[in-house]
């Protein structure tokens, strides 16, 4: 799947070279090999109520490239985040991702854009994945005007609906049940599509993710709902706050599986064979074990709750980013140089998007009363009485 | 809104509601607005007029003469051709079924909505035409099937949540205020969330102070929704289609001793508009402002008052998201005292924003300060007296009115 700088993502993407909005002469395009490369993931997956799905996994040299390339792309805009919050471009509450791009990239390549995803507030890579702009995503971190939710929504609610993404929530796990309505639309509608529920470890504990359990499985609701497990909820670790840490078996009676969430294509492995379970079989649990660098948000240094050789430690082993580009060179795809180009091209596009975005106005003071209500007959008295008592 | 209603009170200060039609229409800004509107809806204002620039692209088409209550007493409220009887509930039923049938997209969850029918029978008999998937019978879980009925909302589907007593949908109080009322907002106009929360409400007969609660005034706040509160047979049915159509989300209030009054309604299909009050009873002394089941005690003070000759204008707000204050501005103007009577508590109720409201828009018509009757800040109690004097009773509407007047 092809990481796309325009508005709009198309599956015919994969087959051109990419071009970008904001693109330079020099512009390498991705390798259009599709041969197919057969490999093991890191580890075998673990399932709880189901056959687990084999570790091999097929994938090609265009597919490798794409993933390093989204990834560097993401991993380049959570970065430039961290700095523009630091310059106080960005306020409020940031939420990174850098260390979980597989999951993101795992995940799109396993689903169409007719599938939903929802998932919480570190949804900057998401959006990238479901086809959001990186001056979309980064004038709406600065609030500004061409931001995806014009500067209203902010870095915890982004939201592409051609893209099939649904956000972009703040309040842990209350995406969880919009979910279960975006799988219930879906088998009202009968489309066959599935929905990817995206919830925290920290949000595995909340009351309303059973409640969302039992109705999809009672309905057989398309929904999988994937835990990105990061082991830290917020300042509390996993084994803090769960009596049982295993995620994937809390559904008791919905089936679970659990994947390396550092590695891309365990979870694209996990993502296609959750999709077919939930079309066939109902819906699934999945659990990504995965690690963010940053702490929970900007304002947390993240180093109180754990040690920095933890986190080093697994940026050595597990950095999802260093997997595919040993995976790369492994298998003679490119050469070191060219995926150092790769990178450079991703930190250009970023700047590139910031400097843009930046140029981008405020919103209008105008747009404080737009989008409250849709336009619909008589509201117009009630947007007066805003103006009337302001 | 300085600007319209300088307009209102140039015109002839004995306005009927006819009037008042007549002269919104005049309002340049308005027609901008409806000429923008992309809806498909015809709205029939309750003096029977319609209003509307589209091109009826796809719409049923509603007749004109099906007449709303605009007469001095309740009773001969309705039609001017012979209608149909039927219950509160059964309005509700006919109006949400009526809509099942126009748009495949609506649909019902709730609890005990389907197969039970519905606690009060509102939803009785349609599981069995439309299936259990379309009426859907939901666990005991509030706040996540209110979230999924948004989520559904948000990819096009139009579900009507039943709370089986709003006072449970304090359990799902996160979902309609922060994903219901602000996710238009927030995702920058990308999602709408065209879903209806409906149920009953308010003070019964001894049901404890669980089951008695009046949400109205816990919800008044969010930003993004519409609030409606049904009081006859009449407005509850054309209430519940306008409030599924809409694009936004819209809150229902009903009330539990309401369900079975028995009213005749039109033949003909019609909606009403959610933005607008009910003209229950025009008069010239005091402008008498309530909602759901306080109309009733008021119209029962009414009586009283009219024997000791008085001559109170009362007026359903219906609306109480956002307020009509066009038509209450317009009775304020004509008689320069205003009584609120509600169920609400005092503290924080809809009447304490009316209350605001009206200061703030109409202080210089008033000739006596607002006075709000409401009920009691104190959880309902259950021994029937003491439930008694936690409303407010039709003798203390009598009394109020008289010292306003004097």
């Amino acid at each position: 799947m092809a990481l796309s700088h325009v508005a709009t993502a198309s599956r015919s993407q994969l087959l051109n070279p990419l071009t970008i909005l904001l693109s330079s002469s020099l512009r390498r395009p991705i390798s259009t090999d599709t041969t197919p490369i057969t490999v093991e993931t890191s580890v075998p997956f673990t399932g709880h109520k189901c056959e687990p799905p084999s570790r091999t996994v097929e994938t090609n040299p265009q597919e490798l490239l794409t993933f390093f390339k989204d990834m560097a792309l993401m991993r380049r805009m959570e970065i430039a985040a961290d700095s523009l919050y630091k310059a106080k471009l960005i306020r409020g509450f940031c939420h990174l991702y850098d260390g979980q791009e597989a999951v993101a990239v795992g995940m799109e390549a396993a689903l169409t854009q007719k599938d939903c995803i929802i998932t919480a507030y570190r949804d900057h890579c998401i959006f990238l994945g479901r086809g959001g702009t990186l001056l979309e995503s980064f004038a709406e971190l600065m609030g500004r005007q061409d931001g995806c939710s014009r500067g209203k929504g902010g870095s915890m609610h982004f939201y592409k609906k051609e893209g099939g993404f649904y956000g972009g929530h703040g309040i842990v796990g209350a995406q969880v049940p919009l979910g279960c309505g975006l799988a219930f639309a879906q088998k009202y509608s009968k489309d066959e599509n599935v929905t990817f529920a995206l919830y925290g470890d920290g949000a595995a504990n909340q009351g309303q993710l059973f409640e969302a359990l039992n109705m999809v499985a009672l309905w057989d609701l398309p929904a999988i709902l994937v835990c990105e497990n990061n082991h830290y909820g917020m300042g509390t670790a996993e084994w803090r706050a769960a009596k049982s840490p295993a995620y994937y078996k809390r559904g008791d009676y919905v089936p679970g599986l659990k994947v390396d969430g550092m590695d891309a294509l365990a979870v694209k492995r996990a993502c296609k064979f959750a999709k077919e379970h939930a079309l066939k079989n109902g819906p699934i649990i999945l659990e990504m074990d995965t690690y963010r660098y940053h702490g929970h948000s900007m304002s947390d240094p993240g180093s109180t709750y754990r040690t920095r050789d933890e986190i080093t430690g697994i940026r050595q082993e597990r950095d999802p980013i260093e997997r595919i580009r040993k995976l790369i060179l492994a298998h003679d795809l490119a050469t070191e140089k060219e995926l150092k180009d790769i990178e450079k091209e991703a930190r250009k596009d970023v700047d590139e998007a910031i400097a843009k975005a930046k140029e981008s106005p405020m919103p209008d003071p105008s747009e404080l009363f737009t989008n409250i209500y849709v336009k619909d007959c008589g509201l117009e008295g009630h947007r007066l009485m805003g103006k009337g008592s302001s | 809104m300085a600007a319209i209603f300088q307009g209102i009170g140039t015109t002839a200060s004995l306005s009927t509601s006819n009037s008042f039609d007549s002269k919104r229409f005049q309002f340049p800004s308005r027609r901008s607005y409806l000429s923008e509107r992309k809806g498909n809806l015809f709205v029939m204002r309750s003096e029977g007029r319609i209003i509307g620039g589209s091109k009826g692209r796809g719409t049923s088409p509603l007749v004109t003469s099906a007449v709303a209550s605009k007469a001095e007493s309740s009773s001969t409220s309705t039609a001017s051709k012979p209608g149909h009887e039927l219950l509160l509930f059964e309005a509700l039923r006919e109006g949400l079924e009526e809509e099942m049938i126009r748009d495949p997209t609506v649909c019902v969850m709730g609890e005990d909505v389907g197969h039970y029918g519905g606690s009060y029978k509102v939803t009785k008999g349609l599981a069995e035409k439309y299936g259990d998937l379309r009426v859907l019978d939901t666990p005991i879980a509030e706040n996540s099937f209110t979230g999924m009925a948004i989520g559904a909302a948000m990819t096009g589907l139009r579900p009507v949540v039943e709370g089986m007593n709003m006072g449970f949908l304090l359990l799902a109080f996160n979902q309609i205020s922060n994903n219901c009322g602000m996710l238009h907002y927030t995702s920058g106009g990308q999602f709408k969330i065209p879903v209806v929360i409906r149920g009953p409400g308010g003070v019964g007969r001894q049901l404890g102070a669980e089951h008695s609660q009046r949400l109205e005034s816990y919800f008044q706040s969010i930003p993004g929704i519409q609030m409606v509160a049904c009081s006859t047979p009449y407005n509850a049915k054309g209430l519940m289609k306008a409030a599924i159509r809409s694009e936004n989300p819209v809150i229902l209030f009903e009330h539990v001793l309401l369900y079975n009054l028995k009213e005749r309604i039109p033949d003909e299909e019609y909606v009403l508009s959610l933005e607008e009050a009910e003209m229950v009873r025009p008069g010239e002394h005091v402008t008498i402002l309530t909602y759901s089941r306080m109309r009733y005690h008021v119209m029962q003070a009414a009586k009283t008052l009219v024997n000791k000759g008085y001559d109170p204008e009362v007026i359903d707000i219906r609306s109480l998201k956002p307020f009509d204050l066009y038509t209450i501005g317009n009775s304020v103007k004509k008689t320069h005292r205003v009584l609120i009577v509600e169920e609400c508590m005092r503290t924080g109720g809809i009447g304490a924003s009316l209350t605001a409201a009206i200061n703030e828009n109409f202080h210089d018509y008033l000739d006596a300060p607002i006075v709000c009757l409401s009920s009691q800040d104190v959880p309902t109690p259950y021994a029937g007296t003491l439930e008694e004097w936690t409303v407010v009773q039709p003798a203390q509407i009598v009394t109020a009115v008289e010292q306003l007047c004097r």
